[in-house]
């Protein structure tokens, strides 16, 4: 990885940049790595394994300041970084995507029409468990369908590191947190813990990048990613891709439903 | 203490005992990918092949969400209901482990410092601890570093550790730990007092000392090393909830028009919420400022104050972490900033 690791330092040397947001070997796997000087981009690295979407950061102000940044994006980091500015929520000016080619290349990308033509020739596969798992809840008739969840949702302790994990939950004040009314009850229920993973599905329609932040950072390793991952899926067939990305905020004259005329 | 053997094809004799006269018995369940303590009706629902839970056992004295007391109002008359706590089951946990069992000490302390918290207590003196000692460790493990240790007796009611394939050492370490040996007073012999069960035990450096740490944060308000150790952190509440001390909780209420409940449930240092005031100012205004929190309320307030650490070194908070925030790494860091 000298490549990158060069590239990094020099970009810190030069001064192009104040941070470089990458990922270092961590205890099992890797982790995010904030490089402020140039000695910190020897740790960088960059392969297979690197799961946490870093697009998390880019709407944190304390970590990303006021001056220019560069982010080592995996292909959905760019996904993220994509909504994120459909969004209105990324500084362009302020912000260096790299990425590194399968041959080790750094590759710096001069706009966000490259980067997203770069991501679509890069999908990765998709992770067969989860398209296992769809297949076998698609296959349970409704009653199995509540069982499983219930079941799987009444485990959770309301830690919210799905909500953390994921780039595009940026509200700064998240709907479990409003209590006039209090929507869901912030304490785990099973009904309330359901109702706080619908809710969450529900905001992320058309939005989710499926990038499985959320599972990933689930301490019970609950199966929540399954929830967007199957949402996404349902959108895409229902509504088609929009530019605009969000289901939930976005109408068009030729819409089916005929309640917004 | 009194000092036992059992063979180990009767401990399962020994449990189902037990089940048969607690009301509740919470031991390590397989569930999906993870293992968890749960309520067990049998002997066979026992997870022995894991090190440690992913949650700690401290739900057992203070659970995730809990009532303090429910009211109804009548036209002008408000009927209040108090819980009692003499309704609290009887609860036994089996196969705990001593990263759990002394968690505690610091729990006890946080919930009678200045108040003293009558449901904990309730629950607390309902509560038997049989931890089995470690003969295996990982890497998140640190328990000696904090003056604990794969055979450490503290916070058990009740010690087992296995000797070999055929027999476990027990040690019964006060009153309640004896009831529960009664329960089956064939399955023991008298053990050999020169039994050193050490030998077995997961070997775990030491890679600090807590008052290492202690002694830095005394200065470190202003450090950097909050920001550094930081930046990574995302500020979900895993670290918290899967913590055997952290304590913090929340006060809600549960309103059905002119019925509800008051309850508490846990809370995190963690979030960002948790100091924000209704001003809108934040006193704790960064992730940075949140994990010094951390940090000082475990390893300066909490011993300050009630003279126990807030940390038993079972690193559950590493593991559950989304982005590995290794507390074990981050506090050997901050231990060698001590020393400089």
């Amino acid at each position: 990885m000298n490549k990158l690791n060069e590239k990094a330092a020099a970009l810190l040397q030069e001064g192009t940049v104040k941070l470089i947001i990458g990922y270092e070997q961590g205890t099992e796997k890797p982790r995010p790595l904030f490089c402020t000087v140039p000695e910190d981009a020897s740790r960088l690295i960059f392969n297979d394994q690197c799961k946490n979407n870093l697009a998390v950061y880019l709407t944190k102000k304390e970590i990303i300041g006021d001056e220019k940044i560069a982010v080592i994006a995996t292909y959905y980091v760019m996904k993220s970084i994509v909504q994120l500015d459909k969004e209105n929520q990324i500084n362009k000016d302020n912000l260096i995507v790299l990425t590194v080619d399968s041959d080790g290349e750094v590759i710096e990308f001069n706009d966000y029409q490259e980067m997203e033509k770069y991501a679509d020739e890069h999908v990765p596969a998709p992770d067969p468990k989860v398209v296992a798992m769809l297949e076998k809840i698609d296959n349970m008739s409704r009653e199995e369908r509540w069982a499983y969840w219930k079941s799987e949702l009444t485990k959770c302790i309301r830690c919210y590191a799905c909500r953390a994990a994921c780039p595009l939950c940026y509200c700064n004040r998240c709907i479990t947190e409003v209590n006039c009314p209090q929507w869901i009850d912030p304490w785990p229920t099973p009904l309330s813990n359901m109702e706080w993973q619908i809710n969450r599905v529900m905001h992320m329609s058309g939005r989710c990048v499926g990038c499985g932040a959320c599972a990933e950072a689930c301490p019970l390793d609950l199966p929540i990613g399954l929830l967007t991952k199957k949402m996404a899926m349902d959108i895409n067939a229902e509504f088609g891709s929009s530019d605009d990305g969000n289901v939930l905020s976005t109408f068009n004259p030729s819409d089916k439903e005929n309640f917004i005329h | 203490m009194e000092r036992f053997i059992i063979q180990t094809n009767q401990l399962n004799s020994w449990l189902k005992k037990i089940i048969e006269s607690v009301p509740r018995v919470l031991a390590p369940v397989n569930d999906g990918t993870k293992t968890e303590f749960r309520q067990i009706k049998t002997v066979d629902e026992v997870a022995y092949d894991t090190l440690t839970t992913t949650s700690s056992v401290k739900a057992a004295a203070f659970p995730e969400s809990e009532t303090l007391f429910s009211y109804r109002k009548e036209g002008k008359n408000t009927e209040l209901t108090q819980v009692s706590p003499e309704a609290y089951p009887e609860t036994v946990v089996w196969r705990a482990r001593p990263c759990d069992a002394i968690g505690f000490a610091p729990l006890s302390g946080i919930f009678n410092w200045d108040y003293k918290d009558s449901l904990y207590n309730a629950r607390h003196a309902k509560l038997t601890v049989i931890a089995f000692s470690c003969n295996t460790c990982d890497d998140y493990c640190f328990c000696t570093s904090v003056d604990g240790g794969p055979g450490s007796t503290k916070g058990s009611d009740i010690l087992v550790t296995q000797l070999n394939k055929e027999e476990a050492l027990v040690e019964i370490l006060t009153e309640k730990g004896t009831k529960m040996k009664d329960l089956c007073p064939d399955c023991f012999k008298e053990a050999d007092q020169n039994i050193d069960k050490e030998s077995v035990l997961a070997k775990i450096p030491v890679k600090f000392s807590k008052e290492q740490v202690h002694d830095f944060l005394s200065k470190a308000f202003d450090s950097p090393v909050w920001k550094q150790q930081s930046a990574r952190c995302l500020g979900c509440g895993a670290c918290a909830y899967v913590c055997p001390t952290c304590a913090c909780f929340d006060i809600q209420e549960e309103a059905h028009g002119s019925r509800g409940r008051r309850l508490r449930c846990w809370d995190s240092c963690g979030f960002s919420m948790f100091t924000l005031q209704t001003s809108g100012n934040n006193p704790r205004p960064t992730q940075a400022t949140r994990w010094r929190q951390r940090i000082l309320h475990k390893f300066s307030y909490m011993p300050d104050r009630i003279g126990e650490y807030g940390c038993t070194g079972c690193g559950r908070c590493s593991r559950a972490c989304p982005v590995d925030m290794n507390i074990k790494e981050h506090l050997i860091s901050i231990a060698s900033i001590s020393h400089e």
